[in-house]
């Protein structure tokens, strides 16, 4: 399946993220304009989608930055303007609820 | 004899305290409403007091007035929480034990999470409006300003009151027109969200009322640092805003305690169950209003609406039997926008603020989502309401816990829940 394929809702992240693959994160990411996924976005990514699959919420930013030992000047430097949705559509998971 | 403990005496202990003193039986139940402050604080009035619309004394009430006869108050800070001992640790080393404890320790700004926030031009030209010191010296400030650019920074959500901070801005647009200086502020609404509020229907009509009041709007922006010198807020990717006088809603957290006993996530706010206000670890504590860590609004209409549910869960819990109330996350807001008219929201976890009339519906009289002088006639009412119905934990008439769609119109959302 290459993403092309795959359902996205009206923020382009995957409807359903049994369908994500690291190949599909790749193009996602190239979409986002982040061409090299390096070991410290695939840190942040991995533990997005646990949190996700565990909990049914992805993280705040604070959680990623508490639990992946990415500090938030980093997280955003790997993910530009925005690292929790940006990371969340990477990771083939919803954006996060956050708060109402 | 058996003992319920409340900690807390805001809106939702005071409102717990008054619906279980008329529901548990007083020869079997004692119940502590423990607390450090002996003032009982109307927040949604702060906001009004940088504008000079109220003072200090419109906000402020002794606690105990509101507490029920009979009850026990405790009036103390506490030093732990120790759930597996089912006890309270107080400042002074007294121990209290309890049955069951309900946790409405609420939330509170944390400006010292943002580098320089609270430094040397912190209440100087840096101020917040969710505590009486922050809005009373705005008040004090916007007095004697002359103009200049005027930000308006929410440093990272969730926030108390998620509406409040669009209202400080349509008021100051109100304030500084009505002043005549409205030509010299520039006012500035800077936000970590995607739009001007968390929901994409209602975020729409705010993000329309912001431009209508020449009101700039800068979204995704997370504040890194406060420069104090060069008088700046810098994000985390280094997009640089200037300003004349920022007012910040800094950082919410959850009370220390819940942080020092070991009972909070990373913002010290309490894991509950989204519907039986159940906390996720301890079957003997129930917790409500702005000190968990569900997705609604932290909102006094919030914690009115799950003191209704609290109830009859922990009623049920006491009895043994199966909790069957369940919380749907509703919340009502009414929001001030200036010039006396006012907005008012009414939503849920899963429904969208919607269009429409309440609280009858299609008679209203307040109309959802447009803006009326009936909605600020609404809100300036709620002050009084407050003290003399809601904290009593009386059921305010025709105004149901759970969410209703009667009389409102349903929209397709083509948008995810949230923005």
């Amino acid at each position: 399946m290459s993403l092309k394929e795959l359902q996205r809702d009206a923020d382009g992240h995957l409807t359903n993220n049994k369908e994500w693959t690291e190949e599909i994160a790749k193009e996602l990411a190239a979409e986002e304009g982040i061409d090299l996924l390096t070991e410290r976005h695939w840190k942040v990514i991995n533990l997005m989608r646990k949190e996700f699959l565990e909990k049914g919420d992805a993280p705040s930013i604070r959680k990623l930055t508490k639990e992946s030992g990415v500090d938030t000047k980093e997280l955003y430097a790997l993910f530009p303007k925005g690292p929790a949705k940006k990371a969340a559509k990477i990771a083939g998971i919803p954006k996060p609820k956050g708060c109402v | 004899m058996k003992n319920l403990i409340i900690l807390g005496a805001g809106t939702a202990g005071t409102i717990m305290a008054n619906k279980l003193n008329g529901i548990l039986n007083k020869n079997e139940w004692l119940i502590t409403i423990i607390d450090q402050s002996r003032e009982h604080y109307y927040q949604p009035g702060f906001l009004f007091i940088p504008f000079e619309i109220y003072r200090k004394k419109d906000v402020i009430q002794p606690a105990k007035k509101f507490f029920p006869a009979g009850i026990k108050s405790v009036n103390s800070p506490v030093k732990l929480i120790e759930a597996d001992e089912n006890r309270i640790l107080l400042e002074n080393d007294s121990v209290l034990s309890y049955d069951f404890l309900i946790i409405a320790t609420g939330a509170k700004i944390a400006p010292e999470q943002t580098e320089g926030m609270k430094d040397s031009l912190w209440y100087k030209q840096i101020f917040d409006f969710y505590t009486i010191d922050g809005a009373v010296k705005l008040a004090e400030f916007f007095k004697n300003w002359e103009g200049g650019r005027m930000v308006i920074n929410i440093a990272e959500m969730p926030i108390k009151c998620p509406v409040a901070p669009l209202e400080f801005a349509f008021l100051a647009d109100w304030y500084f027109t009505k002043k005549r200086i409205r030509d010299k502020v520039e006012i500035h609404f800077v936000t970590p969200l995607s739009g001007a509020f968390t929901r994409p229907i209602a975020s729409k009509a705010f993000g329309n009322m912001l431009e209508k009041k020449n009101i700039k709007l800068t979204t995704d922006f997370s504040i890194g640092r406060v420069d104090n010198d060069e008088k700046k807020i810098i994000s985390w990717d280094e997009q640089e805003i200037p300003f004349d006088v920022l007012v910040s809603i800094p950082t919410n957290m959850g009370d220390d305690v819940i942080g020092r006993s070991g009972l909070g996530d990373e913002l010290n706010f309490v894991p509950t169950d989204k519907h039986t206000l159940r906390s996720e670890k301890h079957n003997n504590i129930f917790v409500l209003g702005d000190a968990t860590n569900l997705p609604s609004s932290k909102a006094g209409s919030v914690a009115h609406f799950q003191s209704e549910i609290l109830t009859e869960n922990l009623v049920a819990a006491i009895d043994n039997r199966p909790m069957e109330a369940k919380f749907d996350g509703h919340a009502n807001c009414y929001i001030e926008s200036g010039f006396g008219k006012g907005f008012l929201i009414d939503f849920n976890y899963d429904t969208e603020p919607l269009p429409g009339k309440f609280p009858l519906p299609y008679i209203g009289p307040f109309s959802l989502l447009g803006e009326t002088k009936m909605n600020h006639y609404g809100k300036m009412l709620f002050r009084w309401i407050y003290w003399n119905i809601l904290l009593k934990g009386y059921k305010i008439p025709i105004i149901d816990s759970h969410m209703s769609m009667a009389g409102k119109k349903a929209m397709e959302l083509q948008i995810s829940n949230q923005v």
